[in-house]
């Protein structure tokens, strides 16, 4: 029955944008408009019944959890638990394969709710109204199907890729390294899958502690647990904010499942496509700032992301998946999900969209100046990130989306390129000692993988998925009259990243061979930060012996004649090839199911979509409207999408042109470049660029140093107050005692002598009384 | 004092529900002659005060309580007769008991004692000095 009228709804949403393309009055477009949200706000509102073996699909990578912590506890010494897990995760993928294939046929109503037990009830009288329930349930629509869909089939790939990876560790680090990578992936789930904020919630913690747990793998490492550490408390911040702005809908809305708020949030919608947004309570508009500020933690925003580039002290499968592909878009399937309450607000999308292109610009100006690829790669996650908010930010959300689908599978084999790199190369990670890895024997997987990388992130014009994907949020912010500033920002970013991007492929993979080992081999800090090097952790030990013949080559000089570069072997070579073949595929997803990508149609049946704002009902119409171009800005008189294709492609090539001109050209040893000669053009920039901006000294200064002082303030205070109030309860009856003391003589008589004495006065007493 | 006396057994009758009244009630015994027990008995319990501050030998400091004991049995033997009231003669019936009993242990414990320094001075034993 349910699933009966979700369909209908569905038919009805899909034959709306025909019904506005044949509306050719603008005038009237805006009223189209809400009638068209407000029936797509129904289709949200009424869940059908999923089926409950979805349960599988989180419930696996926990078997696969319980299973790894098993061969922990049997001390198993093979490759048994990444086996195990590949396998776990492998049927979760196929799992979640089938519920999209029967979500897009039908079979499940889209959006459906499977119920797995009632998790959570806390009552405070009779009745619903009075309760707040969270069960183990799952929210189903095609936005799940979307995350869980990369999150399951990356999760797999890079488990596979991990088994070799992490073969130094073979024993309990390799059990204890899958027990947290399935975790990981059930508590992604969790987040990804539930039907309410709590168990989202769960899954949101689970995430950040699994992320805890493997960034300080090496937990032998100081700067691995302080990474870890930082992490974590930087979560914390972003997690408050989450916190509350859960508690906040449960007070509001009564509910924390999502069904119900987005039933209780249809008559402010309906008020804001009617322009009356006086209608809409502040508690309301408050819920959106406080949930982004989780999005903002979770999802490393300004002023949050000091912690992931840190977070590359972890095992670099640990760093494509989740430091990359999967966690780190958490943020941004918050604000997805939650995407009807961001609307209601006026100010929570601006400050998303200015947040994510700050945080953007500022990430790839740090990146320009890094040596260490790892860290490169990390500042090119948040920025990436940063272009996913501002997507959000300018409403397109299906261009958002988009750009979390491809750069999961580009940056993930950005990650794993450079990890097979610092595996093979004894942790060497800076990029002015190493040069034309991709062109010695058994690197050619790796090079193609990192060229088709660089290439996607580049955003190289046509032939990658990154270009469209990046087109789509580029496109999307010009076309919006408010948002023009963001455009050029985005844009400026889109130039720097493809020049940092192709400064590292520049650098590393072409060119001169030439190569100096990390500090594995020397046994002492010679990196750029001199802390990467226990990741490869062991594995040049067994280097040697199966890669004698290879790699001589390589050797710049004989002070290296003994080590002997580590080429990947089947597993990372299979799973690098897989990504670079997906990573090309999936700019088929642009072109087909819908005007604007099958990504973009699958977030149009989902609760992140977003048309009827009032604010933005330009944006809006164009978007709803399909492919009609009235009534949005134009870039310099050209239509802004069509003019993105040009511009961000040209822009792309430019950027692998200076790349191309200052690090490849003319390029004779590994550590100088043209780049260099530049350097005092740019003065104090470059130096203040590699220092990061100088944030976490900021940081420092700014809160931890107040911290500490007030730490020891109140230390001092507890010192001499309040210790010394307990020391003087303890003081009193020492003294007592010890100045009484005296008086028990041990002698017989005098106690007689005073019991006698005693009599005495008593009797004196009673006599004196008694006359 | 004077009422009580004069109303032979209505203390009695209070006290131990029983009434002397329908046994043969003896004399009202005089006030002078309550004083000559009250003399012997303070008599005694002098001496026995005086025996346990001045002797440092344990047995005798034993026996100086002892009399110190029956100093207060014979006060209350006599204010018994004297009020005509039972309850007194049931209180020493009491002490002397408590005072066998006791007596039995405080020589168990003077024999300890002495076995541990072999001697009965009292001055020896003063380990609980603070």
């Amino acid at each position: 029955m349910g699933f009966m009228m979700t369909l209908s709804t569905i038919l009805a949403t899909l034959a709306s944008p025909i019904a506005a393309l044949a509306q050719s009055e603008p005038v009237h477009a805006a009223q189209q408009e809400a009638g068209h949200a407000a029936a797509k706000m129904e289709a949200i509102a009424a869940p059908g019944v999923g089926p409950l073996w979805l349960l599988l699909i989180p419930v696996l990578p926990l078997v696969g959890f319980v299973l790894s912590a098993l061969c922990a506890a049997f001390k198993v010494k093979s490759k048994l638990p990444a086996w195990l897990t590949v396998l776990c995760l492998g049927a979760s993928f196929a799992v979640t394969l089938a519920m999209y294939l029967q979500i897009s046929s039908g079979q499940i109503a889209n959006p459906s709710v499977a119920t797995g037990f009632e998790w959570i009830r806390v009552s405070w009288g009779l009745g619903d109204a009075h309760s707040i329930v969270a069960n183990f349930g799952l929210y189903i629509d095609s936005l799940t199907c979307l995350w869980m869909l990369f999150v399951t089939g990356l999760a797999t790939l890079i488990g596979l890729y991990a088994s070799e990876y992490m073969a130094g560790d073979v024993g309990a680090g390799y059990c204890r390294f899958f027990a947290a990578f399935n975790l990981f992936v059930f508590s992604m789930s969790c987040l990804v899958m539930g039907d309410n904020l709590l168990l989202l919630y769960l899954g949101w913690e689970g995430v950040g502690l699994c992320s805890y747990l493997l960034i300080g793998y090496f937990y032998k490492k100081p700067s691995a647990v302080e990474a870890g550490k930082k992490a974590f408390i930087v979560n914390r911040i972003g997690d408050l904010g989450l916190a509350l702005g859960l508690m906040l809908t449960a007070v509001h809305f009564g509910s924390i499942e999502y069904s119900v708020i987005f039933a209780k949030a249809q008559p402010y919608l309906t008020a804001l496509s009617e322009g009356r947004l006086g209608d809409i309570p502040a508690v309301v508009q408050l819920i959106p700032v406080l949930l982004m500020i989780g999005a903002f933690g979770k999802s490393a925003q300004l002023p949050l992301y000091v912690w992931l580039p840190d977070a590359m002290e972890g095992p670099t499968p640990v760093s494509a998946l989740i430091h990359a592909a999967t966690m780190v878009t958490a943020g941004v399937y918050l604000i997805a999900r939650t995407y009807p309450l961001f609307l209601l607000s006026e100010t929570a999308l601006p400050i998303v969209a200015w947040t994510g292109a700050l945080t953007a610009l500022l990430a790839a100006t740090i990146g320009m100046a890094q040596f260490d690829i790892k860290r490169i790669m990390a500042y090119s996650t948040v920025s990436q990130l940063g272009y996913m908010f501002a997507g959000l930010g300018v409403l397109t959300s299906g261009g958002a989306a988009f750009h979390v689908f491809t750069h999961a599978f580009f940056k993930a084999m950005l990650f794993l390129s450079c990890g097979a790199v610092m595996h093979g190369f004894a942790g060497q990670l800076d990029l002015r000692k190493l040069s034309g890895v991709g062109s010695m024997p058994g690197w050619r997987v790796v090079g193609i993988a990192m060229l088709v990388g660089c290439l996607n992130l580049a955003g190289f014009p046509v032939i990658t998925s990154g270009y469209w994907s990046k087109d789509m949020i580029l496109g999307e912010a010009f076309a919006n009259p408010h948002m023009v500033a963001i455009g050029w920002i985005l844009l400026l970013t889109a130039g720097l990243t493809a020049y940092y991007t192709f400064r590292v492929y520049f650098r590393v993979f072409v060119g001169p061979k030439y190569f100096e080992p990390g500090d594995e081999v020397h046994g002492h800090g010679g990196g750029d930060h001199g802390s990467h090097g226990a990741d490869a952790h062991g594995a040049d030990a067994h280097g040697h012996k199966a890669h004698d013949e290879h790699g001589h080559e390589g050797h710049g000089h004989d002070a290296h004649a003994h080590f002997h570069p580590h080429a990947p072997g089947w597993a990372i070579n299979t799973v690098l090839a897989i990504l670079a073949i997906a990573a090309f595929a999936v700019i088929g997803l642009r072109f087909v199911g819908g005007h604007e990508g099958w990504v973009s149609g699958l977030i149009e049946h989902s609760s992140a979509n977003y048309a009827g704002h009032a604010m933005y009902a330009a944006a809006a119409s164009h978007a709803g409207a399909g492919g009609d171009e009235h009534a949005h800005a134009t870039f310099f008189g050209y239509d802004a999408h069509t003019a993105m294709m040009y511009v961000s492609g040209v822009v792309g090539f430019i950027g692998i042109a200076v790349a191309f001109v200052l690090h490849f050209v003319g390029r004779t040893t590994a550590a100088k470049s043209r780049a260099d000669a530049l350097l005092p053009l740019v003065g104090p920039l470059a130096k203040w660029a590699q220092g990061k901006w100088y944030v976490d000294e900021l940081y420092n200064a700014i809160i931890r140093v107040p911290l500490l002082v007030l730490a020891h303030l109140f230390h001092l205070i507890d010192k001499a107050i309040v210790d010394g109030i307990v020391d003087l309860f303890g003081w009193v009856p020492k003294f007592t005692g010890s100045s009484l003391r005296p008086s028990q003589s041990g002698v017989l008589h005098g106690y007689a002598l005073s019991m006698a004495g005693g009599l005495a006065v008593l009797v004196l007493i009673v006599v004196m009384v008694m006359k | 004092m004077n009422m009580l006396a004069s109303i032979p057994g209505a203390m009695d009758a209070v006290i131990s529900g029983t009434t002397l009244a329908q046994a043969s009630a003896p004399a009202p015994m005089a006030a002078s002659q309550l004083a000559h027990y009250l003399f012997v008995s303070a008599a005694l319990f002098a001496i026995g005060l005086i025996g346990f501050l001045t002797r440092r030998n344990l047995i005798i400091m034993f026996l100086c309580t002892e009399l110190m004991f029956q100093a207060a049995g014979v006060a209350l033997i006599a204010f018994s007769r004297f009020h005509l009231n039972m309850t007194g003669q049931t209180f020493v019936i009491f002490i002397l008991t408590v005072a066998a009993a006791e007596a039995a242990m405080a020589l168990a414990l003077v024999v300890l004692l002495f076995r541990r320094r072999e001697s009965l001075n009292a001055e020896e034993f003063s380990e609980m000095k603070g």
